[in-house]
């Protein structure tokens, strides 16, 4: 079924589960086209292992249009690979030389353990959501959407933290393994928000606690995470989260709040 | 066994009103002395979850992916309908219920749909109200779009990623939830069969698609929220983990399948480059209100194209074919979506597509840069040109977009009525999983607002009805049926485990998918429809035979996932193609060849065909019976779909 004219070695992680050792496994990648995404080239080895008897390379993946955060790999030390500003699914085997050896690793964090292979568990992210990223609105608001007015330039601020995709690449390319620009996305978006403003302080004070809670590192602004992010999350949200929690550290809520409405 | 629609009686805009009040409650203390089972965490689903949650009642989410975040509702580009008129331009409640029903082709409920259209108005309220940064003017209200099948602009959007902030916006409605324990969610995790006793759904049976774990799992009722199954394709623009196999499996136990050959082809998508790809991308509906479809007039300078002798900004303008443009003048680019795939589709036919393959037209943005700016161009549309541009290596801004039909969506599904329960009591199809809204054909950024309305704004009524019904009395989940219908997900199991043949999961998956676009696709006639259910049967006796499935149960193992949901889409598309070949008229996203009008628009047979066709499963290789649902037209005359 290939139909091109690539050919590559892979270097893979292969474990068969948490606790089980894992190492790394050679794989040829022969009659690779270009056009192929990475994930199809993947797709390819795997069809030629089945057909061997042999299990699969196990990798997240869903969408395969770089929007729903599933795919991760840290390929050739990078995570979602050499190109800036896309996930895995969205990277294409035109970015590689023939010949070329490529080495792939799953993410590596403590606060992601390892499912098998390249697939590891990123609970924590749902977790730290949990904690506090959401509006305390039950369904059935009556108050008509546009009695919100937002002004434009905040409600597009708003929108680039929301874009985050919860991959974990930001996790995978720091140094410390934090969370800083994962969380701080959020914390931004509805701390921007005038509907995120009753629970601004209480709920970036919940999603800190859990961040730590999970294992994940401290942030010492190298700026890895931003660098390496598929949707270019800045690291202006991290020092708006900064400012957000300190103040909910040093003031009592009521001050803040009394202090933010004059401004 | 005759279909009870339940659509209430009296004028179109108080049924839903009527209804809500004649539904019995369950009074706030008894809330808690039910558990939902709500399966599938895309719009339909995280809505569903965290409103009933927020009721009262004890709510169990499940989801095959990693994250509820992850379901493909989050790859929904372009927008969501809502009738609120805030661009003063003639819409209103009534005029998204007719644009609806006629862009369904006639082929969908009058009740349901004006109920939609009802509640589209709340969907925005609430998403708002959750911090979902819908597009904004410089005035700090929302911004608004036009999409196909409409004259108003009605279309609410966040940039190019509407689905992904309205789904994490239910998302974190159903973390709310998490975190105060009413709901308990169970990702990569898998349905694979519903527990029936006595009549009705008391639970599901799960595979753990980390340890392999079987388990059982008790409740009231049970909420499917599955998506829908255009990857018995194979390729589509759905997820690569999208299947059927929880719809189908219910199937299996009663709940009745409507309406499975209507498929949504989507106009706008990138073309096929090769054997290996492994799914299609869209490239939003929404680039139509500024980008314009051609092709070259003749087929010499087509072959030109293809060869690359010449570019397609050298193609003088009389020789190109703005061919929506000519047809549809009052309409022109956004035309509805079958139309337009059609038109496409007749292009190629006629050997003037391009590309190198020849089966794709032009999107082109040359007049809209020059007229906005590059800069307003990118500001509407840029992560859709990067996305285009990263998958095919050509940049929009300089030549024009490849573009061509895929399959998008599925009107077909699970038949529920007025309160959304499916054929089995306590069994309840919310979104694409159910086939209620669109009838043939299903205009852009519908699918949000009718995944959200379900979730929202109708399930938190209708299933108190039924729950209030049955009494709070715990299910027994020492009834036989639950382990026996877990005995028999381990027994299909098993043997999926022992077949060690020689063909990929994959590889079938392909020749079924190709099988069902040649026959089952764009146009469909009564002979490709015969052929095709006897090709869909030998494939399917071979997969039994000869597929090669690896590993085990108790163990992460992503060869026996695809193995059954691919042995599901096998007995699928057979009835797809039994459904299609049945339906002899063309209607919306149905074409059959021997249905058209002199103009080749499709030609519906009121007299013969206004139903919606609802499948019984019998037992495994028998025919399927049909029962016919008469759709009645009180409110709306039945005419010819016209777009000129």
């Amino acid at each position: 079924m290939s139909t091109g004219n690539m050919n590559l070695t892979l270097k893979v992680w292969r474990q068969k589960n948490n606790a089980a050792k894992g190492a790394f496994v050679t794989y040829k990648a022969e009659g690779i086209s270009p056009d192929m995404s990475f994930l199809e080239m993947l797709d390819v080895v795997n069809e030629g292992l089945i057909l061997k008897g042999e299990e699969p390379i196990q990798f997240d993946h869903d969408c395969r249009e770089g929007i729903c955060g599933m795919c991760s790999l840290y390929i050739n030390g990078h995570p979602h690979g050499p190109k800036q500003g896309i996930t895995t699914c969205q990277l294409h085997m035109r970015t590689f030389h023939d010949g070329e050896i490529i080495v792939i690793e799953p993410w590596r964090a403590a606060a992601f353990p390892i499912v098998r292979d390249l697939a590891v568990d990123r609970s924590a992210f749902d977790r730290i959501q949990q904690a506090g990223g959401f509006v305390s609105v039950n369904t059935g608001v009556t108050v008509d959407a546009n009695e919100i007015p937002i002004p434009k330039v905040i409600a597009d601020e708003a929108f680039n933290s929301a874009t985050c995709i919860g991959c974990g690449a930001c996790v995978a390319a720091c140094k410390n393994a934090s969370a800083m620009l994962f969380v701080s996305a959020k914390v931004s978006q509805l701390g921007m928000l005038p509907q995120g403003q009753p629970e601004r302080y209480s709920r970036v004070q919940a999603m800190v606690a859990q961040m730590d809670a999970e294992g994940f590192g401290s942030c010492t602004n190298t700026g890895a995470c931003e660098a390496e992010c598929p949707k270019e999350i800045k690291m202006t949200n991290i020092s708006r989260m900064n400012n957000d929690f300190f103040s909910a550290k040093l003031f009592r809520a009521e001050v803040i709040h009394e202090h933010a409405s004059g401004e | 066994m005759s279909l009870n629609a339940k659509i209430p009686e009296g004028p179109l805009a108080e049924k839903w009103s009527k209804h809500k009040f004649n539904l019995k409650l369950v009074n706030p203390a008894n809330k808690r002395k039910y558990d939902v089972i709500v399966v599938g965490t895309g719009l339909a689903g995280a809505s569903a979850a965290a409103s009933l949650a927020e009721l009262g009642y004890n709510v169990k989410a499940f989801c095959f992916q990693d994250s509820p975040r992850r379901a493909h509702s989050i790859a929904a580009q372009g927008g969501i309908n809502a009738a609120k008129n805030y661009q003063n331009d003639g819409d209103s409640v009534y005029r998204l219920f007719y644009d609806t029903i006629k862009g369904g082709d006639y082929r969908a409920r009058e009740g349901n749909v004006y109920r939609l259209a009802e509640v589209s108005v709340n969907i925005i309220d609430q998403c708002v109200a959750q911090g979902v940064p819908f597009a904004r003017e410089y005035g700090g209200l929302l911004d608004n779009r036009s999409f196909g099948g409409s004259q108003v602009s009605r279309t609410f959007y966040a940039r190019g990623q509407t689905g992904q902030q309205l789904l994490l916006g239910a998302y974190s409605a159903l973390n709310r939830q998490i975190n105060l324990g009413k709901v308990k969610m169970y990702t990569r995790t898998e349905m694979l069969d519903v527990v029936v006793i006595d009549g009705h759904a008391k639970g599901i049976v799960t595979r753990n698609l980390t340890t392999g774990a079987i388990d059982t799992h008790a409740a009231h009722a049970v909420l499917l929220c599955t998506g829908g199954y255009g990857n018995v394709f194979y390729l589509s623009t759905n997820a690569m983990g999208s299947n059927v196999t929880a719809a189908w499996r219910a199937h299996k136990r009663g709940a009745f399948f409507a309406n499975p050959c209507f498929t949504q082809i989507h106009p706008t998508c990138i073309p096929v480059t090769g054997d290996h790809q492994s799914k299609l991308t869209l490239m939003s509906e929404s680039l139509r209100n500024d980008g314009r479809v051609w092709a070259p007039k003749t087929a010499e300078i087509a072959e030109q194209l293809r060869k690359g002798q010449i570019k397609a900004s050298q193609v003088k303008e009389e020789d190109r074919d703005y061919f929506l443009e000519r047809k549809y003048p009052s309409f022109g680019n956004l035309v509805p979506r079958d139309v337009a795939s059609r038109n496409a589709k007749e292009v190629v036919d006629e050997k003037r597509g391009v590309g190198g393959s020849g089966i794709a037209v032009f999107l082109d943005f040359a007049d809209a840069i020059h007229r906005l700016g590059k800069e307003a161009v990118s500001a509407k549309y840029g992560n859709l040109f990067d996305m285009y541009y990263q998958i095919t290596d050509e940049d929009p801004y300089t030549q024009p977009m490849r573009i061509y039909p895929a399959v998008h969506y599925t009107m077909g599904g699970l038949w529920v009525d007025y309160n959304l329960s499916t054929t089995v009591p306590g069994l309840y199809a919310l979104g694409e999983c159910n086939f209620s809204d669109h009838g043939a054909n299903r205009l852009g950024a519908s699918a949000l607002m009718q995944g959200l309305a379900d979730g929202y704004f109708v399930i938190p009524y209708t299933l108190g009805d039924y729950l209030a019904t049955i009494g709070p009395k715990p299910v027994d989940v020492n009834h036989p049926a639950f382990a026996q219908t877990k005995q028999d997900t381990i027994n299909y199991i098993n043997k999926l485990l022992a077949l060690k043949g020689t063909k990929t999961v994959d590889q079938y998956h392909r020749e079924l998918g190709l099988i069902m676009w040649e026959y089952c696709g764009m146009a469909r006639t009564a002979e490709g429809l015969t052929k095709a259910k006897g090709l869909i049967r030998a494939l399917r006796e071979d997969f039994w035979k000869n597929v090669i499935v690896v590993g085990e149960n108790e163990e992460v193992n992503s060869s026996l996932e695809k193995a059954g949901r691919v042995a599901d889409f096998l007995e699928l598309g057979e009835l797809m193609v039994d459904d299609a070949q049945m339906r002899k008229e063309s209607c919306g996203g149905h074409f059959r060849l021997e249905s058209q009008t002199p103009e080749g628009e499709a030609l519906r047979d009121d007299d013969d065909f206004a139903f919606v066709a609802a499948w019984e499963f019998k037992a495994e290789n028998e025919p399927e019976t049909l029962h016919k649902e008469v759709l009645d037209f009180e409110f709306v005359h039945l005419t010819q779909r016209s777009y000129k």
